[in-house]
């Protein structure tokens, strides 16, 4: 790596002392990246722009959002009628929220066809996992805070779970709610974690970053980088190609802010929380639907939550579940077919997890729910012996220059 | 590149335009970020205040919530509208007449806020210290002011601050 020369002498002059700029210079400017990246490779700065926009506004609804049962479903309302701007912000942060995760979910996805999990990446893998278990808790706590009917029932059902745990269960749900019931001592503490959260999750990011520029973004192709030939700089290529990618992003985000803002939420939640009524369908937010059709789906308490959790925990696991070398599903046949496969479950659970408990609804959650762990418990480990995967090609630079961009000619150009 | 006789060429164009646009979406995204932190449409609602001036008898000081804010709302006899009168108003700091100050002579009304640094001056009560002019003194940094609340002594830069009101009947007036 090149020491930067900076023009401007008061850039040098800081840096000299403290080098703020040739870190920003090696890490955003000349990190060298594959330059065989496709459209799938922008979800992951995309991530970390919306978490900043939902930082922002929550930041800004944080200074009119009164945190008590008598007012904060006022409080709400006064952000949307009163407050300048306040039903803007107000939407922009929920949809975001909705947003984070159909965008984090493309990025997991993206890892998982293309490999991006296995080594030397498994601790980049794992900070992400993290990362979604935090956005999974932050994203129920926002939801509580509006205090409508969905968010009060969203809010017992969600605690309630922990009183699965044996003996210490029923003590940690009182200590989750501060009384005997969800009530303002809950709300209180909600607004502080889902206050707290989101930083944390900034830390973990900044983790995710540290480990992915240790090696560098995986590629389509899934093979390493073999030299100068293979990679270009970070910026302009792919500063311009994400700037492109969060120009789209941000049209469609619009389109839903301002005509759709409410397709995504529960009419039940403009319903003022009452402990003493239960909504007659009650739901989670769509990105909780699979887990929710999982958790559903297992006729024994216990076992129930268990298997939900254990859905999650799962891809923690996942380096060393697929232990097949080849990383891109490019060149796996069968894996590639599976992938889909999966994906296609996880929707049916997503549907499936928004309809009432019963009849085919039923049988097709176990099913569902079957699939997923066979997918990852038995599929993966037995693929990696089964396979046969494509030949590789010997370098990223070869399928586009032909065999003469080999490593070994390019080792030659370089020196 | 194709380009022109002074050197610009067609990326200079593109980059010169796309940072505008850039800066102008940016402007915008910021306004309703900033514009937040200003006054909601309930807090400006409850900007004005109508007080029924019929109980307050000569001689009387009363204060009401205007914005959030005291105003003085005092009766005042005829020796201190004769004081406030003959005042030089050439020698005061910040120069206005006490005509200029009142809708009706008897009926001062000012917020009650020192123009220094945002206390309420004392003298409303028959107890306070009312300065050395009569009419109110602010205990933060000791500013004095006549009746006809306008500065005389002390840091204060300017008289108290008449706030806009009218007479919508005989006794009740609508202050903002």
């Amino acid at each position: 790596m090149s020491d930067p020369n900076f023009s401007n002498s008061v850039v040098r002059w800081i840096d000299h002392r403290l080098p703020v700029f040739t870190f920003m210079h090696h890490e955003m400017h000349e990190y060298p990246t594959p330059k065989n990246l496709n459209y799938w490779w922008n979800f992951g700065s995309l991530a970390g722009i919306v978490l900043v926009i939902l930082i922002v506004t929550g930041i800004v609804l944080a200074m009119h959002y009164t945190p008590h049962v008598d007012y904060a479903f006022q409080s709400v309302e006064r952000i949307m009628r009163d407050v300048n701007y306040g039903w803007l912000i107000r939407y922009i942060h929920a949809n975001g929220a909705s947003f984070f995760f159909i965008v984090v979910y493309i990025h997991i996805f993206r890892g998982m066809y293309y490999g991006s999990y296995k080594a030397p990446r498994e601790l980049l893998w794992i900070l992400g996992v993290v990362i979604l278990l935090l956005m999974m808790a932050t994203a129920f706590m926002g939801y509580v805070l509006p205090w409508g009917q969905m968010s009060f029932w969203g809010a017992t059902v969600i605690t309630n779970l922990f009183s699965v745990i044996p003996i210490v269960g029923d003590w940690i749900v009182t200590l989750l709610w501060g009384g005997f019931s969800v009530d303002n001592p809950t709300l209180n503490r909600f607004f502080s974690l889902h206050f707290l959260l989101p930083f944390v999750i900034v830390g973990v990011v900044v983790l995710h970053i540290v480990a992915l520029h240790r090696f560098g973004s995986n590629n389509p192709l899934g093979i390493d980088v073999r030299g100068k030939q293979d990679s270009i700089p970070f910026h302009p290529y792919y500063t311009i190609k994400d700037m492109f990618g969060l120009g789209v992003f941000l049209t469609i985000f619009a389109a839903v802010v301002f005509f759709l803002p409410n397709a995504m939420g529960h009419a039940d939640n403009y319903i003022p929380a009452n402990p003493l009524v239960t909504p007659a369908h009650i739901v989670p937010e769509w990105y909780f639907l699979p887990f929710y059709a999982i958790l559903r789906a297992i006729p024994d308490k216990l076992m129930g939550v268990l298997a939900m959790f254990a859905a999650i925990g799962v891809l923690f696991i996942l380096p060393w579940l697929d232990r097949s070398p080849i990383r891109s599903g490019t060149f796996r046949p069968l894996f590639k077919i599976f992938f889909w496969l999966l994906l296609a479950d996880c929707v049916m659970l997503t549907y499936l997890g928004g309809k009432p408990p019963e009849g085919v609804y039923v049988i097709l959650s176990r099913l569902g729910t079957l699939y997923y762990f066979f997918h990852f418990l038995i599929l993966l480990p037995g693929l990696s012996i089964f396979e046969t995967p494509k030949p590789l090609p010997r370098s990223i630079s070869q399928p586009v220059l032909g065999s003469g961009a080999g490593p070994v000619t390019a080792e030659k150009e370089n020196s | 590149m194709a380009e022109t006789q002074d050197g610009a060429t067609r990326r200079d164009f593109i980059h010169v335009a796309s940072g505008t646009m850039g800066a102008v979406g940016a402007a915008c995204v910021a306004w309703p970020l900033i514009h937040q932190m200003n006054p909601a449409a309930d807090t400006l609602a409850l900007a004005s205040t109508e007080f029924d001036l019929s109980g307050v008898e000569e001689g009387m000081t009363v204060t009401i919530v205007w914005r959030g804010k005291p105003v003085f709302v005092r009766h005042r006899t005829a020796k201190e509208i004769e004081e406030a009168a003959a005042v030089d108003v050439n020698e005061l700091r910040d120069p206005q007449a006490d005509s200029d100050r009142t809708t009706k002579p008897a009926m001062l009304i000012l917020v009650g806020v020192c123009t220094h640094l945002g206390c309420v001056p004392l003298g409303q009560k028959a107890t306070d210290p009312r300065g050395d002019w009569g009419g109110w003194f602010c205990p933060c940094h000791g500013s004095h002011y006549d009746t006809s609340g306008r500065i005389r002594k002390g840091p204060a830069p300017a008289n108290l601050q008449v706030p806009p009101h009218e007479y919508i009947s005989d006794t009740v007036v609508r202050i903002g």
